[in-house]
């Protein structure tokens, strides 16, 4: 049975961030990813990552706009720690050799981005996620030795000992059906976010949601579950992401009477305002009759110098051209808002410590919370490596202190037996895939950027109708090599644990802050409100929902305008 | 909306049973993607259809295939585009003057080549182009000292390196690489992207041993015979096989590096007897590839060995008629003008100062391409507004390494002297 000081699952930003701390603080570690780790949904991450590098840019500054981003929900001692710790993490990932975009004299460059007071995002093209999960994984074949890499392993169970604590995993070897027991000191959870709840999103077919709701399953807290954001630019139909980099280079956003109509929501940021408030502004637009026929808006990328869009936009060039049939480079493209990040998660403190001794959380898969209520464009790279690399530290170091834990093999039983019980299911359930999309549309019709109680009630009922029918679900592969109908089944789950725990908190904040705009409580109320929302589970039942407060350290909520 | 026939190549290793095609019906419109219709199979029909798939967006990679008989990925081929090669490249339905102008609406999905098959449409990356990748010492090698803040690196050079940093590592060019087909230890058109990589950056400590190591190695960039596959494949745009040549003159031209492949000297001499001949001269070819561009050289024992191993073949083309007695030992020659204008295409290429390297990602704002200058530097406007960030010690900043980009997308040829066979 393999066992390792530090146990990491999920292999994107993250989990890479972390496994490549954790091995510099002298652990012996251990990378799971159900893909490969450059198949991780890192790699679509576009615009760039954001951090106060320039002398003359101010990490204040930075945290300042982090917080007015999040609509004053995020906690600012670890909006402080991100953003102080921003620059050295650009210039460890310079010199492990990510291709940084440079200026005219050589020196690192930024480009504009939503919500930001200044220039201060990193890039690399349009590809800035994909290049630097890609040079990540450059050093972890370079420390090959001290880091084992288990690539295509699906996590099924995370693993207790008497005390509550976690001490490992166990893993699905995709390529043969294997089942394996993890020992560890240490778990670190980096396996993503939870998209695929919802349809259409921005996120690929892998992000559903497993680490949030492994980690909710054994008693971890979730936090902030009813912040969804929407992205305000997606393409029509399929909800492929065009980056915010667009925007940043000068892409502008026009109903379709030709109005410039940022100018009305938004008359100093225009449509460099914050997400949740550029998407607001599309879909009330849209709603009010003043978009296309076909539900959307358009960004007018011919702002930006051609030559330019050709160095610095050239994968949304691509995606224009394959998914939509558009040269972005003359002509205006047709967006709508469309789901794209969770900025809840698992509660973790700073160091990535989630309420589960032993256990810990980085990345989307984690609610630290940095982005509170609504997530800057550029900072969740951010927050991957930050807070990536602090959980590998402190993991590691947690572990030097601790004997291996051994798990009972009879643990391995169970998940055999339960994983034969899918693959044995009668015939004749529905299908995964209607279930899945069901859910998805539900979500992104009741659950999106503006919510009511009478939506989000309806939208419970259909979740909770939806996991009672998700265990008869029909099953057609009864094979062991890369048998994914049998993994599409379990992910079915987990999306359907995270939607509710979103639907809950949505359903408990009679506010509006951030990306949860509520038509029917539109302002918001600090006195009431400004706290975060937990989510814990409870057997079957409804999930339990308690509070804990937003810290403030010295930025006093205010009232929001950009 | 259209009908397709999906065929779909299917592997089950647990049952014993061979491969086989597994066919549906499906209605879907012509711009919906390949791996829209595989996953309609998956959802509606048989969930135990296997293909890697995630993002949709062609950046994952994850989803490389054969889609009637040519590599790519399924989620940016639109169906109508794979449905149309079954009429073969350049296939275009206004030539079709006499009836039928529809294309077939059949595709055939399969497992791409060179990897062994797992199941169904998933190949096993790890065996083959994985272990290619690690030979190439996939990580930088630091110039010495590191600097405290950022290295200094022209922005062009960033750029440059950009394309291969495009790589989405999906395979489809190391599917289709004939030259890993007939030797499978090749280092391949992925790996070799990947080497450029480093060996563009400016930043790295280490370019002239990489070269060396990937020069020296019988299965290295001389291995590659420019069969341009790997370009047709690449869905990023990376065009491997440029990137195998830009290190082939790294390696020859910048560094000096005589190759024990023989590789170098072959690209120079096939580049000379053009430029003496306008044609190519193969009785000429081996002797100075083998023994330099002398009158001795022809007597070079290396020469001499492979030109009697050449020999049988010789006297089979003389015997067949493919070539005259005459030309077999003078070889071509062009027409003493168009010799004259062919040197001059010579001159200015090789007069340059610098040499012009095609890059997808062109650097600048200006609206106006530069056709081929290489690319002044363009005003900046983002970060004119910007401060200079603190530098590093003059010392720290990388050799001023340039390699000009140059306009269009597109663009494969390459300008460069070294073409060559191998």
């Amino acid at each position: 049975m393999p066992s390792h000081d530090v146990l990491i699952i999920g292999a994107g930003l993250a989990g890479q961030r972390a496994a490549l701390a954790a091995a510099q603080t002298g652990a012996t570690v251990a990378i799971i990813s159900k893909v490969h780790p450059v198949r991780s949904h890192s790699v679509a991450a576009a615009g760039g990552i954001n951090a106060a590098l320039n002398p003359e840019d101010t990490w204040e500054s930075h945290a300042f706009d982090t917080i007015k981003g999040s609509d004053y929900l995020g906690d600012q001692d670890a909006i402080e720690i991100m953003c102080r710790e921003a620059p050295n993490e650009i210039l460890w990932l310079e010199h492990a050799g990510v291709t940084f975009h440079r200026n005219e004299t050589g020196h690192l460059g930024t480009r504009a981005f939503g919500g930001a007071s200044a220039a201060r995002t990193y890039y690399v093209a349009d590809i800035t996620g994909h290049a630097i999960l890609h040079v990540l994984y450059e050093q972890l074949m370079k420390y090959s030795e001290q880091i084992d890499r288990y690539e295509e392993w699906f996590t099924t169970d995370l693993l207790q000992d008497d005390e509550g604590r976690c001490v490992g995993a166990i893993c699905r070897n995709l390529r043969d059906g294997e089942l394996q027991l993890f020992d560890a000191k240490t778990v670190i959870l980096a396996s993503g976010g939870a998209g695929q709840a919802y349809r259409p999103t921005t996120n690929g077919l892998i992000v559903t949601g497993d680490g949030i709701a492994q980690a909710y399953r054994i008693g971890a807290r979730l936090m902030d579950m009813e912040m969804i954001q929407y992205h305000p630019t997606t393409l029509a139909g399929n909800g492929l992401l065009i980056t915010e980099g667009a925007r940043g280079e000068g892409a502008q956003l026009f109903n379709a009477k030709g109005e410039r109509f940022m100018e009305k929501y938004a008359p100093n940021k225009l449509e460099l305002a914050s997400r949740d408030v550029v998407s607001r502004a599309e879909q009330t637009e849209i709603n009010e009759g003043n978009g296309f026929p076909d539900g959307t808006v358009a960004l007018d990328i011919t702002k930006v110098p051609k030559r330019r869009v050709l160095e610095a936009l050239r994968e949304i060039v691509n995606i224009g051209r394959d998914f939509a049939g558009v040269d972005i480079t003359r002509e205006p493209i047709h967006i709508h808002p469309g789901q794209h990040y969770i900025m809840g998660g698992v509660k973790t403190d700073v160091d990535g410590q989630t309420t589960i001794p032993g256990l810990y959380a980085a990345g989307e898969v984690a609610c630290v919370s940095v982005h509170g209520g609504n997530r800057l464009g550029a900072n969740s790279l951010l927050d991957t490596l930050i807070f990536g690399r602090r959980s590998g530290e402190h993991a590691a170091q947690q572990a030097l202190h601790r004997s291996m834990p051994s798990s009972p093999i009879s643990r391995l039983n169970d998940t055999q037996a339960n994983i034969q019980g899918i693959i044995d299911r009668p015939e004749g359930g529905r299908r995964v895939s209607s279930i899945k999309d069901e859910l998805g549309d539900t979500m992104n019709r009741y659950v999106a950027v503006f919510r009511d109680e009478d939506g989000l009630l309806k939208a419970h009922e259909i979740v909770r109708r939806l996991k009672e029918e998700a265990p008869r679900a029909n099953i057609d592969d009864r094979g062991t090599v890369f048998n994914q109908d049998v993994i599409g089944a379990i992910e079915l789950g987990y999306m359907l644990d995270v939607a509710e725990a979103t639907v809950v908190g949505a359903l408990e904040r009679k506010e509006s802050r951030g990306a949860q705009f509520r038509t029917d409580f539109p302002e918001r109320k600090d006195e009431e409100w400004l706290k975060h929302i937990d989510i814990a589970v409870n057997g079957d039942d409804v999930p339990k929902v308690s509070y804990s407060p937003v810290t403030i350290t010295k930025w006093e909520p205010q009232e929001r305008t950009y | 909306m259209a009908e397709y026939t999906l065929k779909i190549r299917r592997f089950d290793p647990q049952s014993g049973e061979a491969a086989y095609w597994d066919e549906h019906q499906l209605d879907l419109a012509p711009t919906a993607s390949v791996l829209d219709a595989i996953l309609k199979v998956r959802d509606e029909v048989d969930g135990s259809v296997g293909i890697r798939c995630s993002c949709q967006q062609a950046i994952c990679g994850s989803c490389g295939v054969r889609m009637n008989g040519k590599p790519g990925l399924a989620c940016n081929t639109h169906l109508d585009e794979a449905a149309a090669r079954t009429h073969g490249v350049g296939w275009n339905p206004e030539d079709e003057a006499d009836g039928d102008l529809t294309p077939p609406r059949v595709i055939t999905v399969e497992p791409m080549g060179n990897m062994p098959v797992i199941r169904d449409l998933i190949v096993d990356m790890d065996a083959v182009h994985w272990k290619k990748i690690q030979r190439v010492t996939p990580f930088l090698i630091n110039q010495e000292p590191v600097p405290e803040r950022e290295y200094i690196v022209p922005h062009e050079n960033m750029v440059d390196v950009t394309q291969t940093m495009a790589c989405i590592q999906c395979g489809a060019c190391v599917s289709d690489c004939l030259s890993m087909e007939i030797d499978p230890l090749f280092v391949g058109p992925a790996a070799l992207a990947k080497a450029y990589r480093f060996v563009g950056d400016p930043r790295d400590a280490e370019h002239f041993d990489r070269l060396n190591d990937l020069s020296q190695d019988e299965h290295g960039i001389y291995d590659c015979t420019h069969c341009f596959n790997c370009i047709d494949a690449c869905p990023k745009g990376v065009d491997p096989m440029s990137q195998i040549m830009r290190l082939r003159r790294k390696a020859g031209s910048d560094h000096k590096i005589v190759d024990n492949n023989n590789g170098h000297r072959h690209e120079d001499a096939f580049v000379g007897l053009v430029r003496d001949y306008g044609l190519l001269n193969e009785a000429e070819l081996l002797p100075r590839s083998y023994g330099g561009n002398s009158w001795f050289g022809k007597f070079h024992p290396a020469a001499g060995k492979e030109l009697v191993s050449s020999l049988s073949s010789i006297v089979l083309g003389v015997v067949r008629g493919k070539v005259s007695p005459k030309i077999a030992l003078m070889g071509h020659k062009l027409p003493k003008r168009d010799l004259a204008s062919l040197k001059r295409i010579y001159s200015t290429v090789e007069g340059r100062e610098e040499r012009i390297e095609l890059n997808l990602y062109v650097s600048g704002y200006e609206d106006d391409p530069v056709e081929t200058t290489p690319v002044q530097k363009p005003p900046s406007v983002t970060e004119s507004a910007e401060p200079d960030t603190a530098s590093a010690d003059a010392s720290d900043s990388a050799p001023a390494d340039k390699s000009p980009t140059f306009p269009g997308p597109d663009g494969q040829g390459e300008p460069g002297p070294s073409e060559s066979e191998n």
